[in-house]
């Protein structure tokens, strides 16, 4: 954290105030969304100081990828953010269609963009869900939310072979055309998501308790929240008007009509109404999509699978990630595999400032904070 | 001969088999038995129903697999499943099978005590109970007092469970589970005490006795059909779920924070033994629900009475016990400093409020006529009033938000 940050308030410990409790919660505890550890420092119940520990499930995915070829790279994407695999595809053929100049056909371009908003929903979905469970419901919530995912899931497997790890980008196009009743079915199911969506923020939206427990908790400005280099939508939680989306314009976005929702507070309940209003606006991109489909390939036709050697040099391909700016920074120096291949992880990034959200609330809120960051520790560990 | 009275008619029976020395022991033993044998089941079958309705809640099925087991004895292998009814002695076996782990550093003595003395003391309260029109294990005359002191040391044996696991989970959750039951213990006995104020006994049967009665033959007198017996209700609902760590209130095993809270470092039976704890008092407190507010053993209609008093007992409390399951599948956890808040600035004023409007309801029992309508309308504007003002305190400025949208 730069000076810049403003004075961050750290609480002084001083004898009046009896023992500091030092509590490791992790790697195993249930509510840590995998294998993160935070070292915990109580007085009380209240946080004085907090350490996130990460790196458990470390699988050496950079390293791996210079020593394969681009594309054998595309299934390892999947297992970045497990949770969003299509986003994922679909960065990291960005960045390499920007490393070799690849155009994409229109079709490949509208579908990319289904898949993403698709994948937004299935994220977010999950984010409520296990946000809620944080918040102390029995799951109930949660289910619901998985049974609206499922539906989605249901769909990647029917056109991709699998529920979540799709590998379904290729670098100039993608790899299986749906059918009409695959559309079809699509589109009924975003065209009722909405419906949902009022039940689910009927029941929870309002409820006393909920905002009790998320309204001023893990508040968080624009100036630290830029300064940590926090995207997506922790980022317009803090009324930072910031979505890769409309700032880079990339694939097919600017053809769409739809609108960015920005928090006021950048507090939690802002972070999980940025979650829903970004899924009503994520129908909305999906209706359009549906309606302007075009016909034609789904590849480029000159586009080259086998013995592909872009040219040297290095291109930084990102896009707005439904946790985040996901971005990939590839060098080339002409060989078949990269000679350097980085990952900008969303997930890592939102990560760091947890301790300065976390710190004078109590144990209890750290639980909320770290569930509405919505990190993936796939991500984070690479 | 009547299924009223047939309870006592087999007791009586079992009691004259005995010779005059032994028969007030036999007397008091049956009553442990049953006791222990009802509720027992009773607390077997609620795991099973919250099972059930939790995944019905949740758009699942629940539990359903567990049948009979294939026994060589018996002469057939009945194949159904019988709705996942075993479910609970399925359950039994396990913990009873699973490995007991005590950690090295824990205190042995405390560690092994905790559970023990949780479930003695949760079935302590049953004693007081009538369960129906002559179904009272022991007639105390300060039954209600004797019901809340014993209710009360539960809340040792989690502080002994929370300390003794030498774990610091437990350690903030037994803590917590202190906070949360001494806060909770006031609004729980406050809102109780306008029945003993207007009956004017501690004595549970006669507390049940009282709201007999109809008017017009359909309308019970239960004291929840009164305002401030309905105020009441509503604060020893509330007061009930906290005390037997139910959500929302279920902050001493918060498992989203503190992994189990005061039941991390236990496994096995003694687990066992702790749920088991919970359920019981759970079950004695809505009993107690049951007998001062909802009219204890009696039936709701005039022409109901020909079902015997103790199954309506037990259909009431099966209702509470419902409602609280479905709290537990709605609901969202409240964070300990907004639990105390909860309890000291919004339930112990709203109770000794209520507590004046019993006062008031009292000296007028002689009103009749048009100033029954006075009475009903003061007594309710007693309880709405401080309701409303006091909950608007309580929310302060927290509303749903209304977002921008960058242009």
């Amino acid at each position: 954290m730069g000076a810049a940050a403003g004075p961050l308030v750290r609480a002084v410990h001083d004898e009046f105030h009896g023992d500091l409790l030092e509590v490791s919660m992790g790697p195993q505890h249930p509510s840590t969304h995998g294998v993160f550890r935070m070292v915990v420092t109580l007085d009380g119940e209240r946080i004085v100081k907090l350490k996130p520990v990460f790196g458990y499930l470390h699988r050496n995915h950079e390293k791996i990828a210079e020593g394969t070829s681009y594309l054998g790279s595309m299934p390892y994407t999947d297992r970045l953010d497990y949770l969003c695999s299509m986003s994922n595809n679909w960065a990291y053929a960005l960045a390499v269609e920007k490393l070799a100049g690849q155009p994409v056909p229109d079709r490949a371009q509208y579908l990319r963009v289904i898949m993403a908003e698709l994948t937004r929903l299935v994220n977010h979905m999950c984010l409520v869900g296990f946000l809620f469970n944080d918040l102390g419901t029995s799951f109930t919530p949660l289910l619901y939310a998985f049974r609206e995912r499922e539906k989605i899931l249901d769909l990647f497997e029917s056109l991709s072979g699998s529920r979540m790890m799709c590998n379904y980008q290729r670098f100039g196009g993608c790899r299986v055309d749906p059918t009409p009743e695959w559309l079809a079915a699509a589109s009924a199911l975003v065209n009722n998501f909405p419906r949902f969506l009022d039940e689910y923020e009927t029941m929870l939206t309002g409820n006393e308790i909920m905002l009790a427990r998320t309204q001023g908790i893990g508040r968080l400005n624009a100036q630290q929240a830029i300064n940590a280099g926090i995207t997506g939508p922790g980022l317009r939680a803090s009324g930072v008007d910031y979505d890769i989306r409309k700032v880079d314009g990339y694939g097919f976005y600017p053809r769409f009509d739809f609108r960015v929702p920005l928090g006021a507070h950048g507090d939690t309940y802002d972070r999980y109404m940025m979650r829903v209003l970004e899924m009503r606006e994520s129908v909305k991109i999906l209706q359009q999509a549906f309606r302007d489909l075009p016909a034609g390939p789904i590849m480029d036709p000159k586009a080259k699978l086998r013995g592909f050697r872009p040219k040297i040099g290095e291109a930084y391909g990102r896009l707005e990630g439904p946790k985040g700016e996901l971005g990939f920074h590839l060098i080339s120096d002409g060989s078949p595999n990269p000679y350097r291949y980085r990952v900008r992880p969303p997930s890592l990034i939102n990560l760091t400032l947890l301790e300065e959200m976390s710190l004078g609330h109590t144990i209890a809120d750290a639980v909320v904070i770290l569930g509405s960051i919505d990190i993936v520790l796939g991500e984070v560990d690479r | 001969m009547s299924l009223e009275t047939l309870p006592l008619i087999v007791r009586d029976w079992i009691v004259a088999l005995f010779p005059d020395v032994l028969q007030w022991l036999v007397h008091h033993l049956l009553s442990i038995a049953v006791i222990l044998t009802v509720f027992g089941l009773f607390f077997a079958f609620t795991t099973i129903a919250e099972r059930k309705l939790l995944g019905r809640l949740q758009n699942r099925l629940g539990p359903n697999r567990a049948g009979l087991p294939k026994l060589s004895i018996l002469p057939f292998h009945l194949k159904h499943k019988l709705w996942g009814l075993s479910q609970p002695f399925a359950d039994a076996v396990k913990a009873l099978t699973k490995e007991d782990v005590v950690p090295d550093a824990a205190d042995k003595v405390l560690h092994f005590l905790a559970p023990v003395v949780i479930v003695a003391f949760s079935l302590l309260g049953f004693a007081v109970l009538p369960f129906g029109r002559h179904l009272i294990p022991v007639e105390l005359d300060a039954g209600l007092l004797y019901f809340f002191a014993a209710g009360t040391a539960t809340e040792l044996a989690i502080f002994m469970a929370g300390w003794g696991s030498r774990n610091k989970y437990s350690l903030l959750a037994a803590m917590r589970a202190l906070a949360q039951l001494i806060s909770y213990e006031l609004p729980l006995i406050l809102s109780v005490v306008p029945v003993v104020l207007v009956v004017g006994t501690l004595s549970l049967p006669d507390i049940a006795v009282a709201q007999s009665g109809w008017t017009f033959g359909v309308l019970p007198h239960w004291h929840v059909f009164t305002p401030w017996g309905f105020a009441g209700f509503l604060i020893f609902l509330v007061a009930a779920l906290a005390e037997s760590n139910r959500s929302p209130f279920d902050l001493p095993e918060a498992e989203s924070e503190l992994i189990a809270g005061h039941l991390t470092e236990y496994s096995g039976f003694k687990y066992a033994l702790f749920f088991m704890a919970e359920y019981f008092g759970l079950t004695a407190l809505s009993g107690l629900g049951v007998t001062i507010f909802l009219g204890g053993w009696q039936a709701p209609f005039a022409f109901l009475e020909f079902i015997p008093s103790y199954l309506w007992f037990m259909m009431k409390l099966a209702g509470m016990i419902v409602f609280f399951i479905w709290i537990r599948g709605t609901l969202l956890r409240l964070r300990i400093d907004q639990l105390t808040r909860l309890s000291w600035q919004f339930l112990v004023p709203l109770a000794l409020l209520n507590l004046a409007n019993a006062a008031f309801w009292a000296l007028t029992a002689g009103w009749s006529g048009p100033l029954v309508f006075v009475r009903w309308a003061v007594s309710a504007a007693i309880v709405v009033v401080p309701f409303l003002i006091l909950g608007r305190r309580l929310s302060g400025d927290r509303a749903p938000r209304t977002y921008r949208y960058a242009s």
